[in-house]
């Protein structure tokens, strides 16, 4: 039931105390005319709805999350102690800097330690999401060519098996997209690559776009050869951050020959994601593009933190600083792993991909024949599609039976029936063995009994929705009498 | 599957019926049936101009976004509103919910009879 | 070092075994030497959760907390209801991702739907998204949205929040908008400049209301004028300012973004916040975002759904207008919780004590000697004086106190004030004895 329908006229909560002033009303002209309909609850009445809404949603507390791309690892709470301390909390962004020294410093502290991690030279922590960092890196490149007199190169090159926000970022970006077919094993056709670099497109090239390990949770074993293409013809190279959970420790982005790159905080930093959201989605890059980072940076002065505007600043993405608590969150992380403990996140991230992989092979075809995969790894099931008429959804579906969050489908689109696969370094041995189990049993199900998976699930809140009736004829909010 | 023969077709899949004066334009059944259930369409306004063989609407469904191509170079004289309120219109009867009327026609494309057209899906297919 | 995977080294080996590898080396065969990390990452030693608590808690105690605040300028220090950190602090709401899977969504969902029915009801408007990262890149992406092939420029007033006006602009650095300014003329939005800046390549004119020196605007005729020009009308808004001041729907507006920090979210150095975005209905297939939408279920029960999916960039790819593919759904939550705890006339109430308290300030400080710029004005106001503002808020500061934001550098006087229900006359007073102390010598 929604709140709406909860609501009594009357009834509230005793909230504000009386006005200490004489009451100022506005001029008629400025006043509000239409009526304003919003809940009249009882305080109790508020929780239980909210706690009623809860029960019907799914985060990773309630189970195993592995859903790919998407790095739904634990969310410790210690990050979110850190980040409700009043002293963050309750400070103006635009208070003078000297009562603001504490703030600087998380965003200096976690600059560095990105830094350290991606190879990168300066950090900005203003984009808020991870496309938003898409968009900001590419108006870094953006920023550069323009600045090099290159008013031309505006062609970016983004791989098919990229994430439907790179081309849309291009575009907000003025930039047109060359879509560049992978190879079999799913990396990038580094003749295609060749091809259009060293042609005449070489001097509208503005950069690629590339996420490594890629979608399909492999890691590009011509990586030193790519970005040399690029830079060869006179390109940026920009790292989608959105895999890095796979390599921490191991490889750097900045080493890779990658020019600037986004994070996702609310992944890799184990920050959680709120329903959708707020994410924090950093922009990094090499000296070269520092000076046109958007906002403010951090500097050191006579022994105090200051904020600097880089000489040749783009401008501004956000308002004020970024998702600062988010972002508390994150060195919160960073501090409580260290060096060994990053790496070791990495490591047995691609480890527990590993061992799903080998274990679901007996049954469910891995695409690409991966033999080894990084973080995550794609299952192919066109086969079982054909056999049975069960579909990479209706396994998804039937996974939601067994309290197991359905793994990101339908994606990469040059695999047709893919279900990819990131069980992340925070789930233990037993939680991955009784997943392996559940998918097992769903795929023998397919055989004996596909009606059942058609018709999954049986136990949620709701059954599969009209989607089709959603969109023809919206409706997208509560209708008062 | 449904080819009506009063009708021409093209390789992107439009019907298109020559009206004298102007030309009245939509998608065939086979489009429809290959896009499943259509949720929205976005259409061209009342005096803009369409180029043959350039995009001059979208069609959509839950998942998917598809382009609908113009069969000729003309100005748009009549748009079918009745589809922006009512998109399953397309998935009932796909020759009754036609798109758009053209006139001022100054370029056509190479059009099919619908025999060649059926013979030209079954190819695709 | 700390950690959580929870796998013993043990378990590590055996795993390992299991898939028939020797060494957790092996997992990385397909990374070339060259780019392999040799030493380890540069990056202290890893610390227990006693110790991350110390470090954060010490960092945290360099920022100063003022007792009493009266500046705003795009943040605002409000009455979060205890209800609000609660629902905000449920583990489920906190830990889920967007809602994919909407069999095990609902909650998120009809949370999200009923966001948008409260934030319809705030604005007036038809059709609102589920939220997107903050009220500049808001009013950025309404600006985006209005474009169409033949209107390629951007009309925004002086006196929308400097923040906000560069959000804008970096916005058309990229995707090659034009965007012109309309002068400011005594504190709003100069009508008649705006009147020669129309033309038929014009898209929008965006104002904000109250604008950025607290001023209202005569929205309304700036409005007619967009409209006149057949250009599409903007308006960025206070969400509190709502509960008394008429709506963006009644002014005519296309669109109406905002902030909406100020519905129980903390300041927080600056987020994160989240925009609201709402539209006509006639514009509702060109908003970004995410949008839920009510649907039912295969046995009739009713549900909800994200909707409307084709206009986003997962599916149309370079086609999309905005690549966003997130909301700021706890945040949204946060409002939800908000203004459910509040309701219609706790904030109406809290609307009227913001402005009461404003108007009760203005009229001390200009009996202390401080000369208030003139015109209507919500929660927010501008003083000139005869001496720096850096004297008053430096003796504010002395005392615990965050004064209004200084609009020219420590030597311009203008000074920006914002109160709001959280200032009590006391602290309102005990402001106008210090001011007067400082003017007297």
């Amino acid at each position: 039931m929604l709140i709406f329908e909860k609501s009594r006229e009357g009834r509230g909560c005793s909230i504000l105390p009386p006005c200490d002033v004489e009451v100022y009303e506005a001029a008629p002209e400025f006043s509000r005319q239409k009526p304003l309909h919003l809940p009249q609850m009882a305080e109790v009445d508020i929780e239980r709805h909210y706690t009623q809404l809860a029960a019907k949603a799914h985060g990773v507390n309630d189970g195993f999350y592995p859903l790919g791309s998407c790095t739904m690892k634990y969310n410790p709470r210690v990050n979110e102690q850190t980040a409700s301390m009043s002293k963050f909390t309750h400070v103006h962004p635009l208070q003078p800097l000297d009562t603001l020294q504490g703030s600087l410093q998380v965003l200096q502290e976690t600059e560095k330690a990105l830094n350290a991690i991606t190879g990168m030279s300066r950090f900005t922590f203003q984009p808020a999401a991870g496309a938003h960092g898409e968009f900001t890196g590419l108006l870094l490149i953006k920023a550069y060519h323009l600045a090099n007199g290159d008013t031309q190169r505006t062609k970016i090159i983004v791989p098919d098996s990229a994430h439907g926000t790179n081309p849309a970022s291009a575009v907000m970006a003025g930039m047109s997209v060359i879509n560049t077919a992978s190879d079999e094993r799913g990396c990038v056709d580094v003749e295609k690559l060749r091809q259009i670099c060293e042609g005449e497109e070489g001097k509208e090239i503005a950069g690629l776009m590339l996420t490594n390990p890629n979608t399909a949770g492999l890691f590009d074993p011509n990586i030193l050869e790519i970005t040399e293409i690029i830079h060869g013809c006179g390109g940026q190279v920009y790292y989608d951050g959105a895999n890095l959970n796979a390599i921490m420790g191991v490889a750097r982005p900045g080493d890779m020959g990658f020019d600037c790159v986004h994070l996702n905080l609310h992944k890799t930093f184990s920050t959680p994601h709120g329903g959708g959201g707020p994410g924090a989605g950093p922009v990094g890059c090499k000296e070269h593009l520092a000076k046109f980072l958007p906002g403010l940076v951090t500097e050191e002065k006579d022994g105090k933190l200051v904020f600097v505007k880089p000489e040749q600043s783009l401008g501004e993405m956000k308002n004020f600083y970024g998702n600062f608590l988010v972002v508390v969150k994150a060195l919160t992380y960073i501090k409580m792993l260290g060096a060994e403990g990053i790496a070791a996140a990495s490591e047995n991230a691609v480890l527990n991909a590993n061992y799903m992989m080998a274990k679901l092979r007996d049954k469910y075809d891995i695409a690409f024949d991966t033999k080894i995969c990084m973080h995550e790894f794609v299952m192919d099931l066109s086969r079982l599609l054909k056999e049975t008429g069960v579909s990479a959804m209706d396994i998804a579906k039937g996974l939601l039976d067994h309290g197991i969050h359905p793994p990101t489908m339908y994606f990469p689109l040059t695999v047709h029936e893919a279900l990819m696969v990131e069980p992340t370094e925070t789930e233990s041995r037993e939680t991955l063995d009784e997943a392996i189990q559940v998918l097992e049993g769903l795929y023998d199900l397919a055989f004996s009994d596909p009606e059942a998976l058609h018709d999954a699930p049986h136990t949620t809140p709701v059954s599969r929705l009209d989607e089709v009736g959603a969109a023809r004829h919206p409706v997208l909010r509560y209708a008062f009498e | 599957m449904e080819f009506r023969t009063d009708l021409m077709y093209t390789k992107t899949h439009e019907w298109i019926k020559d009206e004298g004066d102007f030309v009245t334009i939509g998608i065939s059944d086979y489009a429809q049936d290959a896009l499943g259930d259509l949720v929205f369409v976005n259409l061209p306004q009342e005096g803009d101009e369409v180029v043959m063989e350039e995009v001059f609407a979208d069609v959509e469904s839950v998942k998917a976004v598809s382009d609908i191509y113009s069969p000729v170079t003309g100005v748009v004289c009549e748009v079918n509103e009745e589809l922006l309120d009512a998109p399953e219109l397309i998935n009932e009867s796909a020759f009754d919910a036609w798109f758009i009327k053209v006139n001022e026609i100054t370029d056509r494309a190479d059009f099919m009879t619908a025999e060649e057209y059926e013979a030209f899906v079954a190819e695709e297919e | 070092m700390g950690t959580f995977v929870p796998n013993t080294k043990a378990q590590q080996q055996e795993m390992l075994r299991e898939i028939g590898l020797g060494s957790s080396d092996e997992l990385f065969a397909d990374v070339p030497d060259q780019v392999r990390l040799k030493n380890g990452l540069d990056l202290p030693e890893g610390m227990s959760e006693m110790e991350v608590l110390r470090s954060m808690a010490e960092i945290a105690a360099k920022n100063r907390v003022f007792r009493s605040v009266f500046r705003g300028a795009g943040a605002y220090r409000h009455y979060v209801p205890a209800t609000v950190n609660a629902v905000m602090s449920n583990e489920t709401l906190q830990t889920a991702y967007t809602p994919y899977q909407a069999e095990i969504s609902q909650g998120v969902l009809q949370s999200i739907f009923e966001y948008q029915t409260m934030i319809c009801e705030l604005t007036g408007m038809d059709v609102s998204n589920a939220s997107v990262y903050d009220g500049g890149t808001a009013a950025a992406e309404a600006v985006a949205l209005c474009r169409e092939r033949k209107r390629n420029k951007a009309l925004v007033s002086a006196c929308v929040q400097p923040g906000v006006l560069d959000v804008i602009r970096t916005y058309c650095f990229g995707n090659n908008m034009e965007l012109e300014v309309i002068p400011a003329r005594d504190g709003v939005t100069d009508a008649q400049a705006l009147q020669g800046m129309l033309d038929d390549t014009v898209a929008c004119v965006l104002i904000q209301q109250p604008n950025y020196y607290g001023r209202l605007e005569d929205a309304q005729a700036i409005g007619e004028m967009a409209h006149a020009a057949k250009a599409k009308y903007i308006m960025s808004v206070n969400p509190i300012s709502l509960g008394v001041l008429k709506t963006p729907a009644e002014y005519g507006a296309d669109v109406a973004v905002g902030d909406g920090q100020p519905l129980g979210l903390p300041m927080a150095f600056g987020g994160p916040y989240l925009g609201f975005m709402a539209s006509t209905d006639a514009m509702k297939r060109k908003l970004p975002g995410r949008i839920v939408g009510q649907t039912t279920d295969t046995k009739g029960r009713t549900g909800y759904v994200l909707t409307l999916q084709a206009r986003e960039q997962h599916i149309r790819r370079e086609k999309a207008s905005s690549n966003i593919c997130s909301n700021q759904a706890l945040c949204a939550l946060a409002v939800g919780v908000y203004l459910s705890t509040l309701g219609p006339e706790g904030l109406r109430e809290a609307a009227v004590q913001c402005t009461s308290k404003a108007h009760y300030m203005a009229g001390e400080l200009a009996k202390a000697g401080l000369t208030v710029e003139e015109g209507e004005f919500f929660h927010e106001f501008v003083t000139k004086a005869d001496v720096p503002a850096a004297r008053i808020l430096d003796a504010l500061q002395e005392k615990g106190i965050l004064g209004g934001l200084p609009l020219d550098g420590d030597e311009g006087s203008r000074i920006l004030w914002c109160c709001t229900e959280m200032n009590t006359k006391k602290d309102i007073d005990e402001v106008v004895a210090v001011i007067k102390e400082v003017l007297a010598c």
